[in-house]
């Protein structure tokens, strides 16, 4: 069985997007393949590693789970759009100032899982990241120091601004 | 072998009569995928068999939760994130809740629904043990019309249940009677998030004069698939929660259990965490006994 493609509209970013692709490809498939957009990584390629978390219509969803057909109409958010005009994101900062990202295969994930907490909770303790960021897995740091990082975004009040800017 | 999006085909006809209207056309050409938090992990591995689906992911008719005064009821498209967001169901069936909270993550509870842990009908189902202490009843919908049958006879084997191949799972019936009710979940896993069950055990029981009045144990990865232990129940009914009587339990337990070896655990380990499981309910049931 062959199947037809299917035309697609994604709105990336902010920016409107159509692919034309076969409805069953990934999401992850279509960010990285079709859209060039590969600050979106693969990981395990079956939802437990969380590296290829993106925001979809506001949830956090594991792009490697989602046929492109079922993100049709959609509004995505990306790794790539979260600095603007050359302005790292204040969990960029963190990330970068608390050692929050080694190898950097997670960090995308970790950045986007982390967005979705602060965006619904801007001010979480430990344990609330520690729940936000556990479908996300890291080899390298030992979680500390993303807990950190995370942490410290939400206690800086650029971070506050921004999120309450964002929230849903 | 990885798989290949161009040999599946995917269709989202966005409405509930149309999908059931594409069932009911040809039965059994057409998989149903919801969130695919299950399929397309077959899919990226190459063993998704399925090579025609219908999504339906978006269709507003399956995603709901009500309650009236003697039920809640559940859309099978509800995803567990819409689970854990609604009051009714942390204040009426706290165990539902707490399972909720055990699928994978959050990326996973966003997209996984009830219809779709049910249907899968993995031995170890997180919302499982929960829905079969709770008394749930399934409620399934094709162009027939609907009918409904309790959830403790949905699952007929391994990853067989009674839908007939134009069928949906419709709704999950909850009896709001169980707040009186002594209730108790756990789940053994080797990590909190993102790991499947090596053994769950959940149970409801009603204490009179100090006895066990009316009980509901079940279990996941005890059997194929998820179930009542109804021989360990006909052991405590009647009884109070006594040294004898819990020994008694562990061993109707232990003889039930069908457990397997696989990845995860093996059937050893299982039969022993689960009896385990059931002594730490009923000397929690005994504690609250003697505190009455």
């Amino acid at each position: 069985m062959s199947a037809t493609e299917a035309t697609i509209q994604l709105n990336v970013n902010g920016e409107n997007k159509t692919v034309f692709v076969p409805p069953m490809k990934r999401l992850l498939d279509v960010l990285r393949e079709d859209l060039s957009l590969t600050g979106t990584k693969e990981g395990c390629g079956e939802g437990e590693c969380g590296s290829c978390s993106v925001r979809m219509n506001g949830d956090l969803v594991n792009s490697c789970l989602v046929p492109v057909l079922q993100a049709n109409g959609a509004e995505l958010e990306t790794v790539e759009g979260l600095a603007s005009d050359g302005v790292l994101h204040p969990l960029q900062q963190a990330f970068l100032l608390c050692g929050g990202a080694q190898c950097g295969i997670c960090t995308p994930g970790m950045l986007m899982a982390a967005k979705h907490l602060l965006a619904h909770n801007p001010h979480p303790n430990i344990a609330e990241i520690r729940e936000g960021l556990a479908g996300n897995l890291c080899r390298c740091t030992g979680f500390m120091r993303i807990f950190e990082s995370v942490l410290s975004a939400a206690t800086s009040n650029a971070a506050t601004s921004q999120q309450e800017t964002h929230a849903r | 072998m990885r798989g290949n999006a161009a040999q599946h085909e995917l269709i989202a006809p966005g409405s509930l009569p149309a999908v059931l209207d594409l069932l009911s056309s040809a039965p059994g050409e057409w998989t149903p995928i919801a969130g695919g938090t299950e399929l397309m992990v077959a899919f990226a591995a190459g063993r998704l068999t399925a090579s025609r689906l219908v999504s339906l992911w978006g269709i507003e008719e399956l995603r709901f939760i009500t309650t009236t005064p003697g039920e809640l009821v559940i859309g099978g498209g509800s995803t567990f994130s819409d689970l854990r967001a609604c009051a009714a169901v942390a204040a009426d069936f706290p165990l539902l809740d707490k399972s909720a909270s055990w699928i994978g993550s959050i990326a996973n509870q966003t997209r996984a629904t009830v219809g779709g842990n049910l249907v899968n009908g993995s031995p170890a189902a997180d919302s499982s043990p929960a829905l079969l202490v709770y008394d749930a009843e399934i409620e399934l919908i094709s162009t027939r019309g609907k009918r409904r049958l309790p959830y403790r006879e949905f699952h007929t084997g391994y990853k067989q249940n009674a839908m007939t191949a134009d069928e949906l799972l419709y709704a999950v019936h909850l009896p709001r009677r169980f707040a009186q009710h002594h209730q108790y979940l756990r789940k053994v896993g080797t990590r909190r998030a993102m790991a499947i069950s090596k053994v769950a055990l959940g149970a409801t029981t009603l204490i009179k004069n100090g006895a066990i009045n009316e009980i509901r144990a079940a279990a996941a990865s005890l059997a194929p698939f998820p179930a009542r232990l109804f021989k360990t129940e006909a052991v405590l009914a009647g009884k109070s929660p006594s040294t004898g009587v819990i020994q008694a339990a562990r061993q109707a337990l232990l003889a039930e259990a069908q457990p397997i070896d696989d990845i995860r655990s093996n059937a050893h380990y299982r039969k022993s965490v689960g009896a385990n499981l059931l002594e730490e309910f009923l000397l929690g049931l005994n504690r609250e006994i003697e505190t009455r």
